[in-house]
């Protein structure tokens, strides 16, 4: 996927101007936002299973690669490969490897965020080969050719009627107006390919390293089908997606589907543990796990290791207002909202996301909800350090920021300029107490007067009481 | 009596003394003697969130400095006093002469309607106003330091005034330091969202502890036309609330 995070301010202007994108992130994140609420208070404990869950995560951060290993082994035991990618290209080139000794055509999708991040699709339909989402969000978004805008919810910039368009126009009418119909469209369309699908390819919430089991959560089934019914099934997932045990994973689901749509548990969640065995009645040929780095581990022992904690949720995004005011594509890559903020800058650089670490008010509602308590705008001031440091920041940025330093350093000088900007300001704020403009403040007055100064500042004000 | 050291935030020391005054009116009324160093400039906030952590410190050090004979350090604002109790000790990490002072000026550090209600047992105020007014959360005062039932509390008490509770009082105003400035565009956006919630409880007034909050969503209100009153809530508590709100004319 190309990155188009250095247009993020041209991009996020452009969405503020979109009534539709207003309307279709408005409904379906505040049914997020409100459903996660009621659950959580119905849930006493809910905070302690973040502390948990945030330990577990951290105890398997800090021996990652005991629990690789682990997880590696029980995979071949139970008659399953494990692949190990480097790089985007790597776990690219494994795949169609696979795909190709498969002699594949049909290959359909769960949803998953890695092979977006490796650009999987391209790879695979440059080869020639069919493929199928069949996550009805990210089905949708195949069919308008669009990346997706949310990382659970990938066509929630899209509307209903949108919807309908883009259905009637791809499988050819009668046009259907309501939810229902739309859906029950999509699974007929979708059931056939299952059955003709070579390679079924889907994410993994959970690696299970005691079992060598993946897991994946789903609302609609359509991981499950994906991975029984195609001779090959071949599990993508970050080498961080690692739990010890089967009792672990039964934390994760419980704060995963309340952070992430609001509910006690998703509708399906699907075990793998290797291929069919003799005797099954069901599951593919062939069970594959690719493991991909692509950057992960090099931020382990790092300033950003608490990112790697990340379930992949969504709950910050759902409660991020920037993210709720510009939607997710304005962010330019696979992952958006703040964690996609945080993530981004690590994964394609430092040049080509200034924006992203800046576009936050720090305002720390997504860390108040994160299941894990990644501290995301502490990560994402750490971001904006670096960028200073690296000289990446702008330059007006950095003069403006040497200025202040100067005169802040020496109280008297600052008062002294504190005092002078009062008079000049009270002065030119006139009887009607606010400034419509004033000049370098531009972004400032573009949409607020600025309130005039009282006159005189606190300091000299309190130093003339006292006397 | 408690020796409480004054902190005078930019935005009260340049915009709005009175907020200031208030502030000590409160802290003396509480019980505490009020001093005000004036060797202080500013707490380095915005150095530190535009990633330039080595002015922070700077500046930072020179706070620590201005405030270590003091009892409490207290200031009418959540975001500067968060820095002071969360980010100094952070800044000062690995750093045996700076960190334990950094700590112990944290730990003293709070911000002002906390200080009154959980330091002081203050519960109610001798204040009156007449009103209805909305309460914004500002973010950094309610989930860096757990303001959030201070103000109402002590709003509780205000004869006269009624508080009308809004949609997504916890919301971000879009304000956020510079990004208000950098993103302007959105900040539009997210005050917009803030003030719609605003508008509709009816109430007249809209209160708040954070001035760049309060000068956020002012300003734009006047942008609007609107003549809602905006106060800093000290003002309101301490019956200063008397002259203009911020934004308006003549006081």
């Amino acid at each position: 996927m190309d990155v188009s995070s250095p247009r993020f301010k041209e991009k996020a202007v452009i969405a503020l101007a979109n009534p539709t994108l207003r309307q279709a992130l408005g409904q379906s994140r505040k049914g997020f936002v409100n459903k996660r609420a009621e659950l959580v208070a119905a849930l006493p404990e809910f905070e302690a299973l973040r502390d948990q869950a945030r330990d577990v995560k951290n105890h398997v951060l800090e021996n990652l690669d005991h629990y690789l290993e682990r997880f590696d082994s029980a995979v071949t035991a139970a008659g399953g490969h494990v692949h190990w990618a480097r790089d985007a290209e790597e776990a690219r080139n494994i795949i169609l490897g696979i795909c190709e000794r498969v002699q594949a055509r049909t290959i359909t999708k769960g949803k998953s965020m890695v092979s977006e991040e490796v650009n999987l699709n391209a790879a695979l339909e440059e080869r020639g080969y069919t493929v199928v989402e069949t996550d009805l969000g990210e089905y949708i978004i195949q069919l308008a050719k669009e990346p997706p805008s949310h990382i659970i919810a990938p066509a929630i910039h899209k509307t209903k009627e949108q919807v309908s368009d883009l259905f009637e126009a791809a499988h050819g009418g009668p046009r259907k107006t309501t939810v229902a119909d739309l859906v029950t469209e999509a699974r007929l369309v979708l059931r056939d390919k299952y059955f003709k699908a070579d390679v079924g390819i889907t994410g993994g919430n959970y690696l299970v390293a005691e079992t060598g089991s993946s897991i994946i959560v789903t609302n609609e089934g359509n991981g499950d089908l994906t991975q029984t019914l195609a001779k090959v099934h071949i599990v993508t997932s970050g080498i961080e997606r690692i739990v010890p045990t089967l009792e672990d994973v039964s934390l994760f689901l419980r704060i995963l589907a309340r952070s992430a749509t609001g509910q006690e548990t998703e509708t399906y969640t699907t075990l793998s543990t290797g291929p069919r065995r003799p005797g099954d009645v069901d599951g593919p040929e062939e069970f594959h796990v690719v493991l991909v780095d692509n950057g992960r581990s090099k931020m382990l022992g790092g300033k950003f290791q608490d990112m790697l904690r990340c379930i992949r949720c969504g709950a910050c995004m759902n409660h991020c207002p920037v993210y709720g005011a510009v939607g997710g594509h304005a962010y330019g890559w696979v992952y958006p909202g703040p964690m996609g903020s945080v993530l981004t800058p690590l994964f394609v650089g430092l040049d080509a996301t200034y924006d992203l670490p800046n576009a936050c008010t720090l305002n720390g509602r997504c860390q108040s909800v994160c299941p894990v308590r990644i501290p995301l705008p502490e990560l994402l001031r750490e971001l904006r350090h670096q960028q200073h440091q690296r000289g990446i920041s702008p330059p007006v940025q950095r003069r403006a920021l040497g200025v202040w330093r100067f005169v802040a350093e020496r109280p008297g000088l600052y008062q002294f300029a504190n005092r002078l900007a009062a008079r000049a300001l009270k002065s030119l704020g006139g009887r009607e107490g606010r400034l419509r403009h004033l000049p370098f403040a531009g972004g400032w007055t573009a949409l607020r007067d600025l309130p005039a100064p009282e006159g005189k500042t606190f300091l000299e004000l309190w130093q003339a009481r006292k006397t | 009596m408690p020796r409480v050291g004054l902190f005078a935030t930019c935005l009260m020391n340049l915009f709005r003394p009175t907020v200031g005054f208030a502030a000590a009116r409160l802290l003396e009324d509480a019980g505490c003697t009020v001093e005000v160093p004036m060797a202080q400039s500013c707490c380095g906030q915005p150095g530190y969130n535009s990633g330039d952590f080595d002015a922070a410190r700077a500046l930072a050090k020179q706070v620590i400095t201005a405030f270590e004979g003091f009892d409490y350090v207290v200031g009418p604002s959540g975001s500067c006093m968060a820095t002071l109790r969360h980010d100094y000790p952070k800044l000062f990490e690995g750093d045996p002469a700076w960190r334990p002072r950094a700590e112990a000026l944290a730990a003293r550090s709070h911000e002002l309607l906390s200080f009154l209600t959980d330091v002081c047992g203050v519960s109610k105020v001798a204040a009156a106003y007449t009103g209805t007014v909305t309460y914004h959360d500002s973010c950094s005062g309610l989930r860096g330091l757990g303001v959030k039932a201070q103000p109402r509390l002590l709003l509780g008490s205000v004869e006269g005034l009624q508080l009308t509770e809004m949609q997504d009082a916890e919301v971000c105003c879009g304000f956020g330091g510079t990004f208000c400035v950098k993103y302007p565009e959105i900040s539009g956006r997210m005050v917009d969202d803030k003030l719609a919630n605003v508008a509709a409880t009816g109430a007249d007034t809209l209160l708040g502890g954070d001035l760049g909050c309060l000068m956020n969503m002012a300003g734009r209100l006047r942008r609007q036309g609107s003549t809602l009153k905006v106060f800093h809530t000290a003002e309101v508590l301490a019956g200063m609330a008397t002259g203009g709100g911020i934004g308006e004319g003549e006081r």
